[in-house]
């Protein structure tokens, strides 16, 4: 073997060799909210994406194996190889072919069939503690968070209690945003005029990062948000804590809801508890006249929102 | 004096103020400004406009949108680095060298410009250049329709650059949904430049669809039925059917967008009776079949290399037509997995999850008929081949990835994140890019006379292949640490690294790309040395392998006659000397400015209603019909190349 020949034969283990080393430095000592969480939901999201893993992985290993193998034992130096220029039809290799995949995609279709519907962000979780009801506004550009049954508004940031399912109602007064908290699972839109659902839980106490993962104007990259998960008590001790913030109603909405970036993790106390479906409302007839009915209608709206509701559309 | 009647809604504001735009603003009329200097000079216009511009020859007419789609990669490429140069430092308090706005119009415009005008132009390009030749057939069913087609892809893809030097481009994204692209959230001109772009490049591909797609019905040579067509014309005919249902939608759904923003009505705004769902979905209708349409016609490409350069049929050719019509099928049940997050219920998640899955069957079988074409096969390693072998690798990579995006449960944690960024480069790349280079590389004697020198397109490959690496295998990694798309600042200090190195890998696509025109520049230069003066420089099994190097303008004196699949393969090894037959008269379209000055119309009417000058949008829309109706009056659209002609010329080469 010529030097020539034997540089360019080490160039793609050589570089295989490298691309393996970046990979290893840049991997190492990292902590990945998806394969790492700290939510049900999102361990089982794990655990499936594992199960596909390694369903591909009966494909794509001999598929590499081949590729290489093939291209090595039948280059046209090879005079030992048999060449056989019309070999281009055998039954029995066509079934095997498209027997696997039809296999694994059936197996991996029922995995998909179960799961779309255990894991439907609208699901509620089941557990024997009670469901902590939170209201989730996309703004441009910060989130506004409203706990109705505890009486608090927060910005850009939630507290929870551990181990308590979650349920999200989310829209928007902004372009099409979404929500997402890689450490517990799930991510939906949230919508102007309309509103979805996401159910979550946190296994144990910690501080989450969320993100939005729908462009929704110039300060989208600005709309992240903490997630910190409490302890029941210390949990308890917080909400009568933010009990006594200064008062949000519709004139706090009404500045808060003015473009900005500069969303500070603040909380208040909710004065004014029909705030939610009135975000909701403001785009159900569309026409700016009807605004100042919509307090006044605010049962009725709720009742419309429902029917808007993507989600009940289907018989949920 | 009020001028808005003139100049609609100009204003000096829109000039481009910010550094990065400011020099692409300068730098493109520039460069433009050079072009017209050298043509000029070099006394090259005449030549130009009988040559090229007005040509009907479908060779001619593909090899212009290969020259377009090629300029447009390199833009791409310097939009991705400028968005990677980003990424890599705005973390925390550090600012990116480029603001918000033009951080946004970039990725638009990247994801615009490379699906439009890098992979649409391209794919043209190839099926222009090969396909009536290897199908038998002397032109386009439709010649005039082609070079109308050309000509409104290559206005569609000034427009999106004219957006840079006056009024900046769209900033919601490359499919830019409402409200987000509606006029209560973004009333500038952006998202109209985009609109129209988009509006007028997607009506020439709808016009070339139907145009490729009758070609292939109707002119194929004696004998060719459609069970003995080279598979690449199946790939295409499966793509033009694709092209016809859908293009339709976007032309549709664009349109209703624009008259959201221009007549104020509401389809898809928040309130008033519209619904931004609706886009989702139309967008989604158009966009899934959109990139099989663009990856298909590579399938197709593969299978004729693989065959080639293997020295051996393809494998299981029935089995291939029917995934290839199978992914047709299947292409238009799955629009929904782009948008499992919007809050459909479990049933209608699970059914689309499925279909998604399903396509991954016949894709699969794919795979493994081009293994087993390989095996047995006497295979030599040139530079389309080494393409190929970085498609199998790459592609089945973004195919597992794929496979997870396709169960909703998990799409649930990794839509819109990086990690989904990751995955449509890996099948795009490594499916449609190195398709099209390998078959750029594998046509371009039939268009030149010469071959591409070999060691350049290797080293090409070698850099794509290795920057595709460094520049997506940490955006999955970021994916899963809660990264998301269309970032332009984060505070996680912990991903710096991965972006640092994503950027690295985009210089080495850079790399890879600059050995690709390298590789043209040297073998133009070396063409001496790289002729091919067989017509057959592989030993191909196709008929463009038939006819000499570079096709003449006619493609074939006379029209084969099939019998077999790959009917100059066979006819080289049967040995058979079949008597000449006679020469006949041949008619071939005459060259026209026509499919110009409706192209020029187009965009005139289109640069009006962005602008909200109306007397230029009612301008545009008279010059482009007139000359229809002008085109259609006209009997005397061919020319003649006689027999005797034809003998002449074969005696002076001989």
């Amino acid at each position: 073997m010529t030097m020539k020949r034997f540089l360019l034969a080490s160039i793609i283990p050589l570089t295989l060799t490298g691309l393996v080393a970046i990979g290893w430095w840049l991997l190492n000592g990292v902590d990945m909210d998806v394969l790492n969480p700290s939510g049900d939901i999102a361990l089982q999201q794990r655990r499936i994406l594992f199960i596909t893993l390694v369903l591909a992985a009966i494909v794509v290993i001999p598929v590499f194996a081949m590729l290489i193998g093939f291209a090595w034992r039948y280059r046209h130096t090879n005079k030992k190889a048999r060449y056989d220029a019309n070999w281009t039809d055998n039954k029995w290799l066509e079934i095997v072919w498209w027997g696997i995949p039809i296999a694994i995609i059936g197996f991996l279709a029922v995995l998909t069939w179960q799961t779309s519907h255990s894991l439907d962000p609208y699901r509620a979780i089941e557990s024997d503690k009670e469901t902590v009801e939170i209201q989730v506004v996309a703004l441009q550009w910060k989130w506004l968070f409203i706990y109705p049954e505890e009486g608090i508004v927060t910005v850009n940031h939630i507290v929870v209690p551990e181990k308590t399912p979650l349920h999200f109602t989310l829209t928007a007064d902004a372009p099409m945003s979404a929500f997402w908290v890689p450490s517990l699972g799930s991510q939906i839109y949230a919508m102007n005029g309309m509103t979805s659902q996401l159910n979550l839980i946190a296994d144990h106490t910690g501080v989450f990062d969320g993100y939005n993962t729908n462009i929704n104007g110039k300060g989208y990259s600005s709309m992240q948000f903490t997630v910190e998960s409490k302890t029941n008590r210390n949990y308890e001790s917080w909400i009568k804590r933010t009990k006594s913030s200064a008062g949000f109603n519709q004139d706090t909405y009404a500045s808060l809801a003015k473009p900005s970036t500069e969303g500070v993790k603040t909380a208040y106390r909710l004065t004014d508890a029909s705030i939610f479906d009135t975000i909701v409302g403001k785009y159900m007839h569309g026409m700016q006249e009807n605004k100042e009915e919509m307090n006044v209608e605010a049962p009725m709206e709720n009742h419309d929102m429902k029917s808007h509701d993507m989600h009940s559309m289907e018989g949920h | 004096m009020d001028l808005s009647w003139l100049f609609g809604r100009m204003s000096l504001e829109y000039l481009p103020h910010e550094p990065a735009t400011l020099a692409a603003a300068i730098g493109m009329p520039l460069l433009a400004l050079g072009a017209v200097g050298a043509i000029t000079y070099f006394k090259k216009w005449r030549w130009l406009w009988k040559e090229w511009i007005c040509s009907l020859d479908a060779k001619k007419i593909g090899i212009m949108y290969l020259f377009v789609a090629l300029l447009m990669l390199l833009r791409g490429l310097a939009d991705a680095a400028m968005l990677r140069a980003q990424t890599a430092v705005s973390v925390g308090d550090a600012s990116g060298p480029f603001d918000v706005d033009t951080f946004q119009q970039v990725f638009t415009a990247h994801g615009t410009i490379m699906i439009f005008f890098v992979a649409m132009g391209a794919m043209f390009g190839l099926i222009n250049v090969a396909l009536p030749l290897m199908i038998g057939a002397r032109d386009v069913a439709f010649p005039w329709l082609n070079s109308v087609s050309f000509w409104l892809f290559v206005v569609g893809m000034m427009l999106s650059n004219v957006s840079l030097i006056f009024g900046g481009f769209s900033n919601a994204g490359w499919l830019g949904y409402p409200p987000l692209s509606g006029l209560e959230y973004n009333p500038g001109p952006g998202i109209d430049y985009w609109i129209w772009s988009l509006q007028i490049a997607g009506i020439g591909s709808l016009i070339s669809g139907i145009n490729f797609f009758v070609t292939i019905l109707k002119k194929r040579a004696p004998g060719m039925t459609l069970m003995k067509m080279p598979i690449f014309a199946w790939s295409v005919l499966v793509t033009t059917v694709l092209i016809m249902l859908a293009f339709p939608i976007l032309t549709a759904t664009l349109a209703m967008l624009s008259l959201d923003r221009t007549m104020d009505m509401h389809f898809f705004t928040s309130d008033g009776g519209g619904n931004p769902m609706m886009y989702v979905n139309l967008i989604w209708a158009w966009g899934h079949p959109e990139v099989y349409i663009l990856v298909l016609p590579a399938f197709g490409i593969y299978s004729e290399i693989v065959a080639t350069f293997a020295r051996k049929a393809l494998f299981g050719y029935k089995t291939m037509v029917a995934a290839l019509v199978a992914i047709m099928f299947f292409s238009f049940v799955v629009w929904q997995h782009h948008f499992f997050t919007m809050g459909a219920g479990a049933n209608v998640n699970a059914f689309f999850g499925i279909m998604t899955m399903v396509i991954a069957i016949p894709t699969g079988v794919k795979i493994f008929n081009w293994l087993f074409t390989m095996y047995r096969g006497r295979i030599k390693m040139t530079a389309s081949m080494v393409w190929f072998m970085c498609f199998v690798f790459t592609f089945t990579l973004g195919g597992v990835t794929g496979v997870i995006l396709a169960v909703p449960a998990l799409d649930f944690q990794v839509h819109n994140s990086l990690f989904l960024v990751a995955h449509f480069h890996n099948v795009i790349i490594g499916g449609v890019v190195f398709g099209y280079i390998a078959a750029l590389t594998y046509w371009w004697p039939k268009m030149f006379g010469f071959r591409l020198h070999e060691g350049l397109g290797k080293v090409s490959a070698y850099f794509w292949q290795v920057g595709f690496l460094l520049a997506f295998m940490p955006l999955y990694a970021l994916g899963f640490m809660g990264a998301v798309r269309r970032l332009d600042h984060y505070t996680d200090p912990e991903w710096v690294p991965f972006f640092i190195v994503a950027g690295i890998g985009v210089v080495v696509i850079g790399m890879g790309a600059v050995a690709l025109v390298l590789q043209i520049i040297y073998s133009i230069w070396k063409r001496k040395t790289l002729v091919d003066t067989t017509g057959d420089p592989w030993d191909g099994r196709t008929l463009e392998w038939s006819v000499p190097s570079p096709a003449p303008e006619y493609n074939f004196k006379t029209i084969p006659v099939v019998t077999h699949r790959d009917e100059w393969w066979h006819h080289k090894q049967s040995k058979t000397t079949q008597a000449e037959p006679a020469l006949e008269d041949i008619h071939l379209p005459k060259p026209t400015s026509i499919g110009v000055i409706v192209a020029v119309g187009a965009g005139l009417a289109a640069f009006g209603i962005i602008w909200h000058m109306w007397w230029l949008a009612g301008l545009g829309t008279v010059i482009a019909i007139v000359s229809i109706i002008w085109r259609t009056m006209n009997d005397d659209t061919e020319f003649t190349i006689t027999a005797a002609e034809l003998r002449h010329e074969t005696g002076a080469k001989s």
